[in-house]
C-alpha cells in the first residue's frame, strides 16, 4: 500500500465538485453563453454549509440523517474505485458488487428521505428513481461482467489497471458495447439528460431534483457533494476504460486519468447539449437497450 | 442426544400443560413460552457443540412399522438448521405473549400447536429415517394449519387455511413417492448418503414436494394466502424458518440421490430465477403489508434456490469454487432471511396490532408514533434489499462472487447460466429496493393517511424486545458476517464432499480478503459519524426552523395529496402488466365540477387465477362424474372395500 | 474487419427490434444494407476483381439507397403516421432478439458449414438476420414494417451467400436481390391498393376479407 492509494480517493474528494462545472461550461459553450464559473459548485457548497436549515413539520429522523448517511455511503464507495492504474484502498474480488451495493444504499436513503416529506412531487420523484435504478442495475453489472470476462478478474482494482490498448484492439466491438452501456448507466444514475434534467424548473418533470426539494443548508450541501462524487466515480470508471494508457509512473498515470475523467465530463456535456430529455417509455427502452448491449458484449466474449 | 430428547419432551410437554391451562390466558402463555425457551437452550447447546467442535450424534430405536425406526441423527447440516429454527421460535414466542394478550380465545390450544410446530421442525431436521421424517413433516403441516386458522371465525382465514392444507398435502404426496423410490433403491428407509448416479426424475419429485413447502414458483400459491391470515408471530415463524425446512429437505434429497444430472441444476436455477423475479414483482404490487412480505418470501426462497442451483451446477460441471460459493450463499441466505423476515413480520404484526389495519394505503406517518417498530422495520427493509452493511448483502455477495468467478473464467453453459444469474439477481435487487422503499415509506413515513394510522401507538415491551433483538442481529450479522462465512464450510463439506484442502485452494484467497467488507462497513459508520457530527456542529447556534412541506405554492396541503403505495408502483405495474395483470377500477374526474373520484387496484396471484383455479375446476367437474359411486349407504362402502381387497388378492396371486 | 461489419449488422437488427419510429427503422435497414454491401470487399477470396467491386457497389446502391428510398416514398405517398404499432412490445422484442442471438450463436457452433472458416460470425449473423426478419414480419402490424422484415430476412440469406461465395456463383445473390425488388414493388402496389380501398394499411384488417 503506497502513498498513491491514499492520494487517489483524496483527488476524487477534492476534484469531484469541479466535474459538474466542466459539464456546465461545455453546455454553455454549445449554447453560446459564457456560463457559470468552473468552480460554481464549490461556492455553492461553501454557501450552503454556512446556512441554517428549515425542516418540514412532517419529517422524522430519517429525513435529517439521510443526507449524511448517503454521503457516507458514496465516500465509502470512493475507496473502491481505482484510478490511473493505482489500485483502490479497499480492493477485493467482487468489490464491483460492494460498489453497486453502496450506491444502492445511498439511493435508499435519498428515496426514504423524499417519502418522509409527504410531498407528492417527492413521492413521484422517488418512484421514478427506483424504477430507473432497477432497470439500470442489470446494465451496470452485466457490462462490468463483460469487461471482467475480458480480463478474467472480478475486482475493479484488478480489471481497470490491467486493461490495455491491446485488449481494445483484440476485442473492439465487445469493449465498445460494454463502454457504451456503462455510459448510458452513468447518464441514468447521475440524472443527466436524456434521462433526467438537472436544470429543469418544473417539479413534475424532475426525478432526482424532485426528491431533494425540501432539503436545505448543510444537508443540501451533503447531497450536492455526494451527487458530484458519484458522478466522479462513474466518470473514473469510464475514463479508465476509455484511456487505458500506462505511462510507467503512477503520478503521470494519475494525471492522465484525471484528464480522462474531465474528458468524460466533456462528453457528457456534449451529449446533454445535443439531446433533449426523453419520455419515460423511451427512457425505459434506452435502459433495456443498455442491458442488451452489455449482453451482446458478453455473447461476443463468450465465444 | 439425550439432552435433545429431553428438550423435545419439555417443548411438547409444556404445550400439553398449556393446553390444560387453556382458560387462564397468562399462565397458558407463560408455560408455553417457557417450554420453548428451555428446550431451545438445551438443543442449541447440543447443536453448538456439533457445529463448532465437529462430530455427530445419533440415537435409534426400532418401532414396529415395516421400515420404521425412530432414528435421530445430528450432523453439521442439522445443527446448522437448528440455530435459525430455535432462535426465531423463541423470539416469536416471546412476542406472541404480548401479541395475543388482548385475545379472548383459548390460548392453550394456540400454544399447544405452537410448541408442537417447534418440536416437529426440530424433529424434521434431526430425523434420519423416511417414516419418522414424514411423520414429523405431517405434524408440522397440521400444527401450522391450526395456527394459521387461529382467527377461524373469519371467512378469509378459513379459506387461506384450506388452500394451505391442500397445497401442503399435494406436496407431501410427492414426498411419499420420492421416499419410497429412494427407499427401494437403497433397500432401506434410513437416510444414507448415496454415491450412485441418480435419476433426475426422482429428484424432480422431491423438488415438487419440498418446493411446495419452500414456496418456489409456481408452487407458491399458499404463501400469500396463509401468511397474512396467521397471527404475526406465526407468520414470522412460518416465513422465517418453516418454509426453510423445504430447503433442508432439498439439501438432504441431494445427499440421498447422489450425483445429479446437469439438467437438474438448470431446473433449480430456473425455478429460483422465476421465484425471485416474479416474487418481487408481485410483492411490489401488493397493498397489504403482510401479503407483500409473503411474496417477498417467495423472492428470497428464489434467491436461496439460485444459490443451491449454482452449487449443483458447480458440482455437475466440476467447478468446485462455484459449487462451494453457491452452497455457502444458500446457507448464509437461510440464516439471513430467517432474521430479517422474522423481524419484518413481527414489525408488520405490531403495526396491525397498533392501528387495526395492514392496508398500506391507509397507513403513514407511523415512524413518529411507533419509533421502535419503525426504526427496526427500516433496518429489516435495508437488510432484505441486500444493502451493506446489513446481513442480506453478505449472502447476495456470495452468490454474485460465485457467478462472477465462474462467469469470467468458465466456458459454455456454466458461464451462460452464471451471467444470467448476475443479470437476474441485479434486477431482483433493484426491484427489492423499490418494494421495500414503498413498504417502509408508505407505512411509516409522511403523514397518516387515515384514522387508523392516526391512532397508532408504540407496542408493549414484550413485543418490542424481540424485534429490537432481531434488528440488532441483522446488523451484527451484516458486520461480522464476512468473518463467519468460512465457519460454515464444515456444513458445505458435509453436503458436497469437498475437503478442506480444496476449499483452501479454491476459495482461500477470497476468504482471506472477505474481512475487507467488514472494514468497509466500519468505514461507512465512521464516515457517517463524521458527516453527522459535522452537520450537528454546523447547525449549532444557527436558525433551524419548521415549516410545511414544499407543495409548489399550494398552501393547504393535507395527507391526501401524498403519493400512495399504488401510485408509487404504477410505473412497474405498467411495464409488467403482461405478467402482473393488475386490475384497476377508476372513476376519473370529468367536467368543470368533478364529482368525487376513486381509484382502486388489486393484483391477484397469477398462478392461482390462471393455473390452479381452472385446473381444480376441471378436476372437480371430472370427479363429479363419479358421484354415483357415493350413496351414503354403509353396506355399499363395505362392498367397495371388499371388492378392492379381492381384486388386489387376485392380482397379486396371478402376477 | 469482417467481424466488425457483422457485429454492426447484429446491432442494426437489435436497433430495428427496439425502434418505435418508421423513419428510423427504414434508415436502420438502409445502414444494414450499406454494411452488408461492403461485406464482399473484405470476404473475397482472391485479389480484388471487378466483379466483386460491381457486386459491392450494386448491393450498396440497391440495399442502402434504392429500396429504402422506395419505402420512404411509399410511406410519404400513403401518408401514414410515424409510429410502428407493434403487436409485441419493443422491450419484449429486444429481449427476444437477445435470445435469438444466443440461439443463432449456438446454431453456428453446431453447424459445421464451410464458410464458417471465413469468420466464426458469418453463420450466426445470417441466422440471426433470418430469425429477426421472421419476427418482424410476425410481430408488427404495418405492411411497411413487414417489407422491412422481409428485407432483413433477405439480408440473412445474402450474408449466407457472401460466405458461400467461394463455391457458389453470385448469380444466386443477384436472383435473391431481384426477388426482393419484385417484392418491394408488389408490396408497394398492395400498400397503394390497401390505402386506396380501406384508408389504412394494416394487414391484419385484411383478415376481414377472408370470407
Amino acid at each position: 500500500m503506497s502513498v498513491a492509494t491514499f492520494i487517489v480517493p483524496l483527488v476524487g474528494w477534492l476534484l469531484a465538485p469541479l466535474l459538474p462545472g466542466v459539464i456546465n461550461r461545455v453546455k454553455a459553450k454549445f449554447a453560446g453563453r459564457r456560463g457559470q464559473p468552473l468552480f460554481q459548485l464549490y461556492f455553492d457548497l461553501w454557501k450552503l454549509l454556512r446556512k441554517g436549515a428549515v425542516y418540514s413539520h412532517t419529517v422524522s429522523w430519517i429525513f435529517w440523517t439521510a443526507p449524511s448517511a448517503g454521503c457516507a455511503a458514496i465516500l465509502t464507495a470512493s475507496l473502491l474505485m481505482p484510478l490511473g492504474g493505482t489500485p483502490a484502498l479497499l480492493a477485493l474480488p467482487g468489490d464491483i458488487i460492494l460498489f453497486a451495493g453502496l450506491l444502492g444504499l445511498a439511493r435508499f436513503f435519498t428515496v426514504l428521505a423524499a417519502l418522509d416529506t409527504g410531498s407528492s412531487f417527492e413521492g413521484m420523484g422517488s418512484s421514478r428513481e427506483v424504477f430507473i435504478a432497477a432497470l439500470a442495475e442489470p446494465a451496470l453489472l452485466l457490462s462490468l461482467a463483460a469487461i471482467a470476462r475480458k480480463i478474467t478478474q472480478y475486482s475493479l482494482s484488478e480489471i481497470l489497471p490491467a486493461l490495455s490498448l491491446w485488449d481494445w484492439l483484440q476485442s473492439t466491438p465487445a469493449l465498445a458495447l460494454a463502454t457504451a452501456a456503462l455510459f448510458i448507466v452513468l447518464l441514468a444514475e447521475n440524472c443527466r439528460i436524456p434521462v433526467d434534467d438537472p436544470t429543469t424548473h418544473l417539479e413534475l418533470t424532475m426525478i432526482h431534483e424532485a426528491m431533494v426539494l425540501d432539503h436545505g443548508g448543510p444537508d443540501l450541501a451533503f447531497i450536492l457533494y455526494s451527487a458530484s462524487l458519484k458522478l466522479w466515480l462513474m466518470g473514473s470508471l469510464l475514463a479508465s476504460l476509455l484511456v487505458p494508457v500506462h505511462a510507467g509512473h503512477w503520478a503521470l498515470d494519475l494525471a492522465i486519468a484525471i484528464v480522462g475523467v474531465f474528458g468524460v465530463g466533456v462528453i457528457v456535456g456534449v451529449v446533454e447539449s445535443c439531446l433533449a430529455r426523453l419520455r419515460m417509455p423511451i427512457i425505459l427502452q434506452l435502459l433495456v437497450g443498455a442491458s442488451t448491449m452489455a449482453a451482446v458484449a458478453l455473447i461476443l466474449l463468450l465465444r | 442426544m439425550i439432552l435433545i430428547l429431553l428438550a423435545l419432551a419439555i417443548i411438547v410437554g409444556s404445550g400439553f400443560l398449556s393446553l390444560l391451562r387453556g382458560k387462564q390466558v397468562r399462565s397458558a402463555s407463560w408455560i408455553g413460552v417457557t417450554g420453548v425457551w428451555l428446550g431451545s437452550v438445551l438443543i442449541l447447546y447440543a447443536a453448538g457443540s456439533v457445529l463448532f467442535k465437529g462430530g455427530m450424534e445419533s440415537w435409534r430405536r426400532e418401532i414396529t412399522i415395516p421400515g420404521g425406526a425412530l432414528s435421530l441423527y445430528l450432523d453439521s447440516l442439522s445443527a446448522f438448521f437448528l440455530f435459525p429454527i430455535l432462535i426465531l421460535s423463541s423470539l416469536a414466542a416471546w412476542y406472541g405473549t404480548g401479541y395475543l394478550k388482548p385475545s379472548k380465545k383459548n390460548l392453550g390450544v394456540h400454544w399447544f400447536f405452537y410448541n408442537l410446530l417447534v418440536a416437529s421442525m426440530v424433529t424434521i431436521v434431526l430425523a434420519h429415517n423416511a417414516i419418522l421424517f414424514l411423520m414429523a413433516w405431517e405434524a408440522m403441516t397440521l400444527a401450522s394449519f391450526f395456527l394459521v386458522t387461529f382467527d377461524q371465525e373469519k371467512e378469509t382465514v378459513r379459506e387461506a387455511g384450506w388452500i394451505y392444507l391442500v397445497a401442503s398435502h399435494l406436496g407431501t404426496g410427492c414426498l411419499f413417492i420420492f421416499f419410497l423410490l429412494i427407499g427401494a433403491q437403497h433397500d432401506s428407509l434410513e437416510f444414507e448418503r448415496s454415491n450412485a448416479t441418480a435419476n433426475g426424475g426422482i429428484f424432480l419429485l422431491a423438488l415438487i414436494g419440498f418446493g411446495t413447502k419452500a414456496g418456489l414458483m409456481p408452487l407458491h400459491v399458499w404463501l400469500p394466502e396463509a401468511h397474512p391470515a396467521a397471527p404475526s408471530h406465526v407468520s414470522a415463524l412460518m416465513s422465517g424458518v418453516m418454509i426453510k425446512t423445504g430447503i433442508y429437505g432439498l439439501l438432504r434429497a441431494c445427499e440421498l440421490c447422489g450425483s445429479l444430472p446437469a439438467w437438474v441444476a438448470w431446473v433449480v436455477l430456473g425455478m429460483g430465477m422465476a421465484s425471485g423475479i416474479l416474487g418481487i414483482l408481485f410483492a411490489l404490487s401488493q397493498h397489504n403489508l403482510k401479503r407483500l412480505l409473503a411474496y417477498s418470501s417467495v423472492e428470497n426462497m428464489g434467491i436461496i434456490a439460485i444459490g443451491l442451483g449454482l452449487g449443483l451446477l458447480g458440482i455437475s460441471h466440476h467447478v468446485p469454487g462455484l459449487a462451494m460459493l453457491g452452497f455457502l450463499a444458500c446457507l448464509a441466505h437461510i440464516i439471513n432471511h430467517a432474521s430479517y423476515k422474522g423481524l419484518l413480520f413481527l414489525c408488520a404484526g405490531a403495526t396491525g396490532h397498533a392501528t387495526g389495519t395492514l392496508d398500506m394505503n391507509l397507513l403513514g406517518g407511523l415512524l413518529k408514533r411507533m419509533p421502535w417498530t419503525g426504526a427496526t422495520f427500516a433496518a429489516g427493509a435495508a437488510a432484505i434489499c441486500g444493502l451493506p452493511p446489513f446481513n442480506g448483502f453478505i449472502s447476495e455477495f456470495l452468490i454474485f462472487a460465485g457467478a462472477f468467478r465462474a462467469g469470467t473464467t468458465s466456458n459454455g453453459e456454466v458461464a451462460i447460466l452464471c451471467l444470467a444469474v448476475i443479470a437476474g439477481l441485479a434486477f431482483i435487487g433493484g426491484l427489492a429496493v423499490a418494494a421495500f422503499a414503498k413498504a417502509f415509506g408508505t407505512t411509516f413515513l409522511g403523514e397518516p393517511r387515515s384514522e387508523y394510522a392516526r391512532q397508532g401507538h408504540e407496542v408493549e415491551v414484550s413485543m418490542r424486545w424481540p424485534i429490537v433483538l432481531l434488528a440488532s442481529l441483522c446488523l451484527i450479522l451484516g458486520i461480522t458476517g464476512p468473518l463467519l462465512v468460512p465457519k460454515l464450510f464444515p456444513v458445505v463439506s458435509g453436503l458436497t464432499g469437498y475437503s478442506q484442502e480444496i476449499f483452501q485452494r479454491e476459495l482461500g484467497p477470497l476468504m482471506a480478503v472477505l474481512p475487507k467488507i467488514t472494514l468497509a462497513s466500519l468505514v461507512f459508520f465512521a464516515f457517517f459519524a463524521v458527516c453527522f457530527a459535522l452537520r450537528r456542529w454546523l447547525l449549532l447556534g444557527r436558525v433551524v426552523e419548521q415549516n410545511t412541506t414544499w407543495g409548489c405554492g399550494y398552501l393547504r396541503p393535507d395527507a391526501r395529496i401524498q403519493y400512495t403505495a399504488s401510485s408509487f408502483t404504477q410505473p412497474f405495474g405498467d411495464l409488467f402488466h403482461w405478467v402482473l395483470r393488475t386490475q384497476r377500477w377508476m372513476a376519473a374526474p370529468s367536467g368543470f365540477f368533478p364529482k368525487p373520484t376513486s381509484f382502486r387496484s388489486e393484483t391477484p396471484d397469477l398462478c392461482q387465477g390462471h393455473l390452479y383455479h381452472p385446473a381444480f375446476l376441471r378436476l372437480n367437474w371430472g370427479l363429479s362424474k363419479l358421484r354415483w359411486l357415493q350413496h351414503g349407504k354403509v353396506q355399499l362402502y363395505v362392498l367397495y372395500i371388499a371388492a378392492v381387497l379381492m381384486i388386489l388378492l387376485v392380482w397379486k396371486l396371478a402376477v | 474487419m469482417i467481424d466488425l461489419l457483422l457485429i454492426l449488422v447484429v446491432l442494426t437488427n437489435l436497433k430495428l427490434l427496439g425502434a418505435s419510429r418508421l423513419g428510423a427503422s427504414i434508415r436502420t435497414v438502409a445502414a444494414q444494407g450499406v454494411v452488408l454491401g461492403l461485406l464482399p470487399l473484405v470476404t473475397h477470396p482472391h485479389p480484388l476483381s471487378i466483379r466483386i467491386l460491381e457486386l459491392a457497389a450494386g448491393s450498396v446502391i440497391i440495399k442502402g439507397f434504392l429500396i429504402p428510398g422506395l419505402l420512404f416514398r411509399a410511406v410519404r405517398e400513403v401518408d401514414v403516421s410515424r409510429e410502428i404499432e407493434p403487436l409485441v412490445g419493443y422491450i419484449t422484442s429486444l429481449l427476444f432478439g437477445l435470445a435469438a442471438l444466443g440461439l443463432s450463436v449456438w446454431f453456428g457452433a453446431k453447424l459445421p458449414l464451410p464458410m464458417g472458416a471465413l469468420s466464426s460470425w458469418l453463420v450466426p449473423v445470417s441466422f440471426f438476420c433470418i430469425i429477426s426478419g421472421f419476427f418482424l414480419i410476425v410481430a408488427r402490424k404495418r405492411a411497411v414494417t413487414q417489407v422491412l422484415g422481409f428485407l432483413v430476412l433477405e439480408n440473412g440469406i445474402y450474408t449466407f451467400g457472401v460466405g458461400a461465395m467461394q463455391e457458389v456463383s453470385p448469380l444466386v445473390e443477384a436472383g435473391v436481390l431481384l426477388d426482393v425488388l419484385v417484392a418491394v414493388f408488389i408490396m408497394g402496389i398492395i400498400i397503394f391498393h390497401i390505402s386506396r380501398e380501406f384508408e389504412h394499411i394494416e394487414t391484419d384488417r385484411l383478415s376481414t376479407l377472408k370470407d
